[in-house]
C-alpha cells in the first residue's frame, strides 16, 4: 500500500507544469459552474424567501390591471384571513434606467406587520408613519447609492407621470441572508392623494393585496373563497400563495434559465475534455512502465487504481480550490450586478454538486486510459516507445 | 539558413495525435459554441425588435412612459394629432393613423399551463395598413365592432386558447380567434390583435395607449416632433416606430451580452489551458524531430511557426465544429418575457457573417495563446541537446 501511495504521488508530481495547468483548468471550470448555479439560485431567491402563510390576490387578467380599494374589507371578512395589506408597483426610474430597484407604494400601517422579515427600528418606523412623504429602503439599496436617513430621493414615474420626491425615514434589514434588501417603500396614500389632485386615472386602485392566513394548509381553500367573492365582477381576482406568485415571474424567464442550465452542463464537458486529455497523455507516456509493472506481477487493477487515483487527486484538488475561489468571485459579481440580484449566495447544495462533479470528472477522465492500460499485452508495452 | 515553414509537417503532426488534439479541439468547440450562441441570441432579439417598427411610422406615447403598456393618450389628444397634415393618406383618402389600446393578459402556455403575459393590441381599422409586413396566415381578420380576435403566429401554437377557432375569456366576455396572422420576423408575431373600441369597453378604459401614424414625407419627422413638443395640450413623446421598438431590446441584450461574454472569457481560459497542455506534450515528445529539423537547416523562426500552425489548426477545427453546432440552433425559437415590456416575445437565434468571423477569430486566438509558449520552447532548443534526447 505504501508503495502504491508513493507511486501515485510521484506520478502526479512528475509533470509539474502539466499537473498545475490541469488543476488550473479544473479550478476555473468549477468556478464557472458554481457561479452559474448561483445565478440560477438567485433567480429563485424571491420564491424561496416567501411565507406559506401569505397569499397574493391580483387582477385575473394580468398584473398590469389594478383592483379597487373597496376589496380590502371584503377580503378581510373571508374565513381564515388574519390580516390584509396592499401594495402598488411604482416602476419609477432613479436617475437613469440602469439603476433598477423595485419600488412599492404600500399601506404603511400594516405592511411591516405582515412582513416580519423586514426588520425596522421602532423610531424609524414611527418616523416613516408620521411623514406622508417618507420612504423606507433596504440596507443593500441604501449602501448602493450611499443614502442616509433624511436624504431626499427623487424618482421619475413611468406608470405615474412626473417626478416624485421622497424623504428617506428608515432603512430596513433582512432577518437573514435570503431576505431581499433592495426594495423601496413609500406611502400608498401619498400616491393616491397626488393622483386625486391631478385628476389622473388610477385613483383608489391597488396593485396587489397581500393576505395573511391562519393556517398554511388552508391556502387553496381560502384562495378559492376570495376569488369566489369577486366572480363576474368588473375586476375578477386570482389568488395564489406568495410562492406561486413569485414563481410565476421566474417561469416567465424560464427560457433564459434553461439556457444558463445548459451552459453549466457544457462547463462540465470542457472540464472533462481538459482532464481526459491530460490523463490520456500521461497513460500514453507510461505504457512501458505499466508493462514493467505487469511483468513484475502487479495485477491489472493495480495499474487501474494508479491511473484512477492520480486523476481523482488532480480533479478533486481542482474542485476544492475552485469552490474556494468562487466565494470572492461571487462577491465581486454581486457587486457588479448591484441590485439586479437582491440575494446572491452560494448554497451548500451548489458546493456539493460542484464537488461531486469534479470527482465524477476525475473518474470519467480515467476510464479510457485505464481500459487501454489494462488491455495492453505486456510484450507490446515493453516494445513501445513513449 | 532556410526560414521556410514546413507546413506539411504541422498538418501531419496534427494528424499524428488525433485523440489528444481532438479532445483539445472539442473543448475549444464547446467554448466557441457558447460564444456564438450568445451572440446569435442577442442578434436575434435585436433584429426582431428592430424589424418590428417601420422607420416611416411614428409612435406617440405619454411623456415618461417607456412602453405602450405604461402609456395613456386621451381621446382629445389623439384627435388633435389625427388631424395633422403630415399624416400619409391611403388611396381611398383615409388618413393612415391608428389609435391603439395595448394591455397585457396572462395566458397559460400550451405545454406547461404556466401563465405568461401576452400583449393584446386593439387597433383602428387602419391599423393593418401601417404594418404591411403582417399578413393573414389562417382564417380571416376580425370584424370591427365584434368580440373577434386574431393571434400572431408565434402565439397561436404556444398558448392555450390561441389557435384558430378557440376562445379566450377576459373582460367578462369570450373572444373568438377568427384568424392567425404571420408577422414574419417581428415582435407582432407575439401579439394578439382585436378591435380597439371593443377591447377598451371590455377593460373599462377611456384612454388609448398609443397612436401610430405613417408620415406622408418621412423627412418631416423632426417637424412633427417639434410641433407636438410645442403644443401645451399634448404631454406626449414622439419616436420613430423602429427606434421605439429597438430600444425595448436594450435591457435583455445587455444582460445576455454581459453574461455571455463573461462566460466565454472564463471558458476560454479552460480551453487555452487544454491547448497549452497538448502543445507542450507535443513539443516534448518531438524533441528529436525538432533537433533533426534544425540540423537540416530550418531556422528557429520556422520551428516556431510550424508549432504555432499546428496549434492554430486545433483552434480552427474547434472553431469550425463550434460554429457548425451553433448554426443548428438557427432552427430554434426562444420565447421568453422581455423584462422591459413585461410581455412575452419570441425570437430566433440568428447567425450572421460578423458572428462567424468573431467566433472563428476567437477560436484562432485561443489556439494562438495556447500554442505560443510551447512553440517558443521548441524554437529555443539547442540542436545538439535536442538530437541527444530520448
Amino acid at each position: 500500500m505504501g508503495l502504491f501511495i508513493k507511486l501515485v504521488i510521484k506520478n502526479t508530481l512528475r509533470h509539474g507544469l502539466r499537473t498545475a495547468l490541469t488543476l488550473a483548468g479544473i479550478l476555473i471550470a468549477v468556478m464557472a459552474f458554481v457561479l452559474l448555479r448561483t445565478v440560477v439560485d438567485a433567480w429563485y431567491a424571491g420564491a424561496n424567501a416567501t411565507s406559506a402563510k401569505r397569499l397574493v390576490t391580483r387582477n385575473a387578467i394580468s398584473l398590469v390591471f389594478p383592483l379597487p380599494l373597496s376589496y380590502l374589507n371584503r377580503i378581510r371578512q373571508v374565513d381564515g384571513v388574519v390580516a390584509v395589506t396592499y401594495a402598488n408597483w411604482f416602476g419609477g426610474i432613479y436617475i437613469d434606467e440602469k439603476n433598477f430597484f423595485p419600488q412599492f407604494a404600500i399601506d404603511e400601517s400594516k405592511y411591516f406587520d405582515i412582513y416580519p422579515e423586514y426588520l425596522l427600528d421602532e423610531t424609524e418606523r414611527s418616523a416613516f408613519l408620521h411623514d406622508r412623504m417618507g420612504a423606507i429602503a433596504g440596507r443593500k439599496l441604501a449602501r448602493q447609492y450611499d443614502w442616509e436617513v433624511g436624504d431626499v430621493i427623487p424618482i421619475r414615474g413611468t406608470i405615474y407621470p412626473g417626478t416624485w420626491s421622497f424623504v428617506l425615514r428608515g432603512i430596513y434589514r433582512g432577518v437573514d441572508k435570503t431576505t431581499d434588501e433592495t426594495q423601496f417603500f413609500f406611502h400608498w396614500d401619498n400616491l393616491n392623494e397626488t393622483l386625486k389632485q391631478r385628476g389622473a386615472p388610477g385613483i383608489d386602485k391597488v396593485g396587489i393585496y397581500i393576505v395573511e392566513i391562519e393556517e398554511a394548509d388552508r391556502a387553496a381553500e381560502i384562495s378559492a373563497a376570495i376569488d369566489r367573492q369577486f366572480e363576474n365582477s368588473l375586476a375578477e381576482t386570482l389568488t395564489e400563495t406568495e410562492k406561486a406568485f413569485q414563481l410565476g415571474f421566474v417561469a416567465m424567464s424560464e427560457a433564459i434559465l434553461t439556457a444558463i442550465e445548459v451552459v453549466s452542463l457544457l462547463v462540465i464537458g470542457i472540464m472533462l475534455a481538459v482532464m481526459a486529455n491530460t490523463m490520456a497523455m500521461t497513460a500514453r507516456e507510461r505504457k512501458r512502465e505499466y508493462a514493467v509493472l505487469k511483468a513484475l506481477g502487479f495485477g491489472p487493477w493495480f495499474i487501474a487504481a494508479l491511473i484512477g487515483c492520480e486523476s481523482l487527486i488532480i480533479s478533486s484538488l481542482g474542485g476544492v480550490a475552485g469552490i474556494a475561489a468562487s466565494y470572492p468571485l461571487a462577491e465581486a459579481f454581486a457587486l457588479q450586478m448591484g441590485t439586479l440580484f437582491p440575494v446572491f449566495e452560494i448554497s451548500s447544495m451548489t458546493v456539493l454538486t460542484a464537488l461531486a462533479t469534479a470527482i465524477g470528472v476525475g473518474i470519467g477522465a480515467a476510464v479510457f486510459p485505464v481500459w487501454r492500460a489494462v488491455k495492453a499485452p505486456v510484450g507490446q508495452g515493453l516494445g513501445a516507445v513513449g | 539558413m532556410k526560414t521556410n515553414i514546413p507546413y506539411l509537417y504541422s498538418v501531419k503532426s496534427f494528424w499524428a495525435r488525433k485523440a489528444t488534439n481532438g479532445l483539445t479541439a472539442a473543448g475549444m468547440a464547446l467554448v466557441v459554441y457558447v460564444f456564438a450562441t450568445v451572440l446569435m441570441l442577442t442578434e436575434g432579439l435585436e433584429r426582431t425588435l428592430v424589424a418590428t417598427g417601420s422607420p416611416n411610422n411614428v409612435m406617440v406615447t405619454r411623456r415618461g412612459a417607456e412602453t405602450e403598456i405604461q402609456s395613456a393618450v386621451t381621446r382629445e389628444q389623439a384627435n388633435i394629432i389625427a388631424s395633422y397634415s403630415e399624416i400619409a393618406r391611403g388611396l381611398d383618402g383615409e388618413a393612415l393613423v391608428s389609435k391603439e389600446s395595448v394591455v397585457l393578459i396572462a395566458l397559460p402556455k400550451r405545454d406547461t399551463g404556466k401563465p405568461s403575459n401576452v400583449t393584446i393590441r386593439g387597433l383602428s381599422p387602419t391599423g393593418f395598413r401601417l404594418r404591411p409586413r403582417v399578413t393573414l396566415a389562417e382564417g380571416r381578420w376580425f370584424r370591427p365592432g365584434t368580440s373577434e380576435i386574431v393571434t400572431g403566429n408565434k402565439i397561436a401554437g404556444g398558448f392555450r386558447g390561441a389557435r384558430l377557432g378557440e376562445r379566450i375569456r377576459f373582460g367578462l366576455r369570450d373572444w373568438t380567434v377568427v384568424g392567425v396572422f404571420d408577422a414574419g420576423n417581428t415582435g407582432f408575431g407575439s401579439e394578439i390583435w382585436g378591435d380597439a373600441q371593443q377591447l377598451m369597453q371590455a377593460f373599462r378604459r377611456t384612454d388609448y395607449s398609443s397612436l401610430i401614424f405613417k408620415l406622408a414625407d418621412p423627412s418631416r419627422f423632426e417637424a412633427v416632433r417639434e410641433r407636438i413638443d410645442a403644443d401645451r395640450r399634448l404631454p406626449l413623446e414622439v419616436e420613430r416606430e423602429s427606434v421605439f421598438y429597438a430600444e425595448q431590446s436594450e435591457m435583455m441584450a445587455n444582460f445576455l451580452n454581459i453574461l455571455g461574454l463573461t462566460l466565454s472569457f472564463i471558458f476560454s481560459i479552460g480551453a487555452v489551458v487544454g491547448a497549452v497542455i497538448t502543445m507542450h506534450a507535443s513539443v516534448a515528445s518531438r524533441t528529436r524531430e525538432i533537433g533533426t529539423l534544425r540540423a537540416l537547416g530550418f531556422s528557429r523562426v520556422s520551428i516556431l511557426a510550424a508549432f504555432l500552425l499546428e496549434s492554430l489548426l486545433i483552434g480552427t477545427v474547434g472553431g469550425v465544429v463550434g460554429i457548425v453546432c451553433a448554426s443548428i440552433m438557427q432552427f430554434l425559437t426562444l420565447s421568453t418575457m422581455n423584462w422591459q415590456t413585461f410581455a412575452e416575445i419570441a425570437f430566433s437565434f440568428t447567425l450572421t457573417r460578423p458572428i462567424i468571423v468573431k467566433a472563428l477569430g476567437f477560436a484562432l486566438g485561443m489556439g494562438l495563446v495556447g500554442g505560443f509558449l510551447p512553440s517558443l520552447r521548441a524554437a529555443r532548443m539547442d540542436i545538439v541537446d535536442a538530437l541527444r534526447a530520448e
